[in-house]
């Protein structure tokens, strides 16, 4: 059986990624796609607590946050699809109507 | 799932069909019928509202750890918690009627997403499984995204809601990876047994690691320093009665929260949190107060008051005595009715060529309006906290719990920037009795009145004889109370 340390590492690893990925594109659909990586990383996490405590808690835990994540995607893609009727690009550097 | 459970749920599963069925009614042909979303709306709010009451009498018998399997609780926290929630919506809706029938959206749909924005936030506030508090609080956070876009024709109502959704979106992200790693180490996700498993845990890397990712994503959606970028422009943007909906209703939810999760699941946690949050508290109260001095936009300025706004409510959640947990629910109630009473006088003012979104725009607004110009003083002395106003009650609590708790230098620096955050809320004073004004009409309608009235009530009734709130208070926070080993005693 693979240690459950492993995967926590693999997990921490993908969430830094998607940290990273936030932080530094400027596209609004790779921005999002580095937060689906943050939230699959978390997703990975739980399954491994859940897999080492033989526990149910964490599975469906995934499963609520596959469901969420999944209305997250449509609202997000539709305030993007919303930004881009105005501007014509969905790269969030452009959005500057606001002082940040 | 027995007949108990669908007891303790039915508030929320009544405003989740009201909710859906408001959704539904445009595609009966209901589309232009304005009014009656708006009294389809109320009477729903009406309803659960009685329900909450209803149930909170039918389940006092029942052990709350029992509930649903332990993941939802409806003690006195919560029942206080959902009636603020489900008055301010209703004040909410009240705000937006005039203010929506001069665009060209779809009324139905936003209250339907008011409606399960309200079902997300009293689901989390009685949540007492992380699972619960986290789908809760996603329900609430999606709701606001769409909200703060809704005026999809407008610029800056898209811009607002992009920044929202992207930020809420990591935040969310990075609670819930705060959420896995307490998981990991306590091998629960139900509060009481967190905080049993934290008794017996002295000190742990990734536990740390885990509170702090999870103060993280609840300090972004209470809005405090650092987590504070989106608020402004968020504020800005959205439509105004968004922006109320936000600064009080959603604000008092990451109190809530906050709190629930900070008392009953870790307040054993030996390491040292509470002093990264007196920092973040001392760091929103500073920097909210003093940025919201230099804007000229009133809903800027209130952004940055309600920043400093989460520094002072983080007091009564690092003290972790019995006077912090009742000071955060005072201060919720007193703080979410003087700034709905703020918003309304705002909306007064706005249906003119030049906004009322800046603070020029109150210039003589004690000629024009000169009961609405003092109830806004009112209002904005409430915010500050100075004595005839039921703020002054609110934050008493707070800074004596911050002394009692031993963070005296804390309610110093709260008191010197609660005197620094009069100085711009005189500015608007300044501007209304001081400045001449504008020949303009102000656009004072019924449903404006109606909430700046009760507002106004309640901001000052509250005030002069604030022992019926304070009882409530003591009698709400008990069932925590005693889980987290704070009794609530009485008088003081």
């Amino acid at each position: 059986m693979i240690p459950t340390h492993w995967f926590l590492i693999l997990s921490a690893i993908l969430f830094a990624i998607g940290v990273c990925g936030v932080l530094t594109r400027k596209n609004g659909i790779t921005i999002f796609m580095s937060i689906e990586l943050m939230v699959n990383a978390v997703n990975l996490t739980f399954l491994a607590y859940a897999r080492q405590f033989h526990q149910i808690h964490g599975l469906i835990f995934v499963f609520f946050v596959m469901a969420i994540a999944a209305a997250e995607a449509a609202v997000g893609l539709a305030i993007f699809i919303s930004l881009f009727h105005h501007r014509a690009t969905i790269d969030v550097d452009e959005a500057n109507l606001m002082r940040w | 799932m027995t007949w108990n459970d669908v007891v303790f749920l039915l508030p929320e599963i009544i405003i989740s069909i009201g909710a859906s069925l408001l959704l539904l009614a445009p595609v009966v042909g209901w589309r232009q019928r304005e009014t009656s979303a708006k009294w389809s709306m109320l009477i729903l709010l009406g309803i659960t509202a009685l329900t909450v009451i209803g149930c909170s009498y039918w389940v006092q018998e029942i052990p709350q750890s029992r509930s649903l399997a332990g993941m939802f609780a409806l003690d006195g926290f919560a029942i206080f918690f959902k009636l603020i929630f489900i008055t301010a919506i209703a004040m909410i809706t009240l705000l937006s009627d005039d203010f929506l029938r001069e665009s060209r959206y779809s009324v139905w749909e936003y209250y339907s997403l008011l409606g399960f924005a309200l079902c997300g936030m009293m689901f989390m506030v009685s949540g007492m499984s992380l699972i619960s508090i986290y789908i809760g609080l996603e329900l609430m956070s999606l709701s606001s995204y769409i909200l703060a876009g809704f005026f999809k024709n407008e610029e800056k109502s898209t811009e607002a809601a992009m920044k929202y959704f992207v930020l809420g979106a990591v935040s969310s992200g990075i609670l819930l990876y705060g959420i896995s790693l307490i998981y990991g180490v306590c091998g629960s996700l139900n509060l009481l047994d967190i905080g049993r498993a934290l008794s017996t845990i002295i000190t742990n890397d990734a536990l740390m690691f885990g509170v702090m990712l999870l103060g993280a994503g609840l300090c972004f959606k209470m809005a405090a320093v650092p987590f504070h970028v989106w608020t402004p422009d968020v504020y800005e943007g959205a439509p105004t009665p968004i922006t109320a909906f936000l600064s009080t209703a959603s604000k008092a939810a990451a109190f809530s929260i906050f709190a629930r999760i900070f008392y009953l699941a870790l307040h054993d946690f030996q390491l040292d949190w509470s002093n990264v949050l007196a920092t973040i508290s001392a760091l929103s109260m500073v920097l909210g107060n003093l940025a919201a001095i230099t804007q000229d936009n009133v809903k800027r300025m209130l952004a940055y008051s309600s920043i400093a706004h989460a520094g002072y409510a983080l007091l009564g959640i690092i003290s972790l005595n019995s006077l912090g947990l009742r000071g955060v629910l005072i201060y919720s109630l007193v703080y979410v009715f003087a700034n709905l009473g703020i918003w309304a006088t705002v909306l007064m003012l706005r249906r003119h060529e030049y906004g009322g979104e800046r603070v020029d725009d109150f210039e003589g607004l004690s000629r024009r309006a000169p009961f609405w110009a003092f109830a806004m003083v009112i209002f904005l002395l409430s915010l500050g906290g100075i004595p005839p106003t039921a703020g002054f009650i609110g934050k008493y609590f707070l800074f004596a719990a911050a002394i009692q708790a031993g963070f005296g230098w804390l309610a110093i620096l709260a008191v010197l920037m609660s005197a620094v955050s009069m100085f711009y809320y005189l500015r608007l004073v300044v501007a209304m009795y001081l400045r001449e004004g504008r020949e303009a009409d102000v656009a004072i309608t019924r449903p404006l009145q109606i909430v700046a009235a009760t507002c106004l009530i309640i901001t000052l009734l509250l005030g002069i004889y604030p022992t019926p709130l304070i009882n409530q208070a003591t009698e709400s926070s008990r069932w925590i109370g005693a889980r987290a080993a704070i009794i609530p005693h009485a008088g003081r």
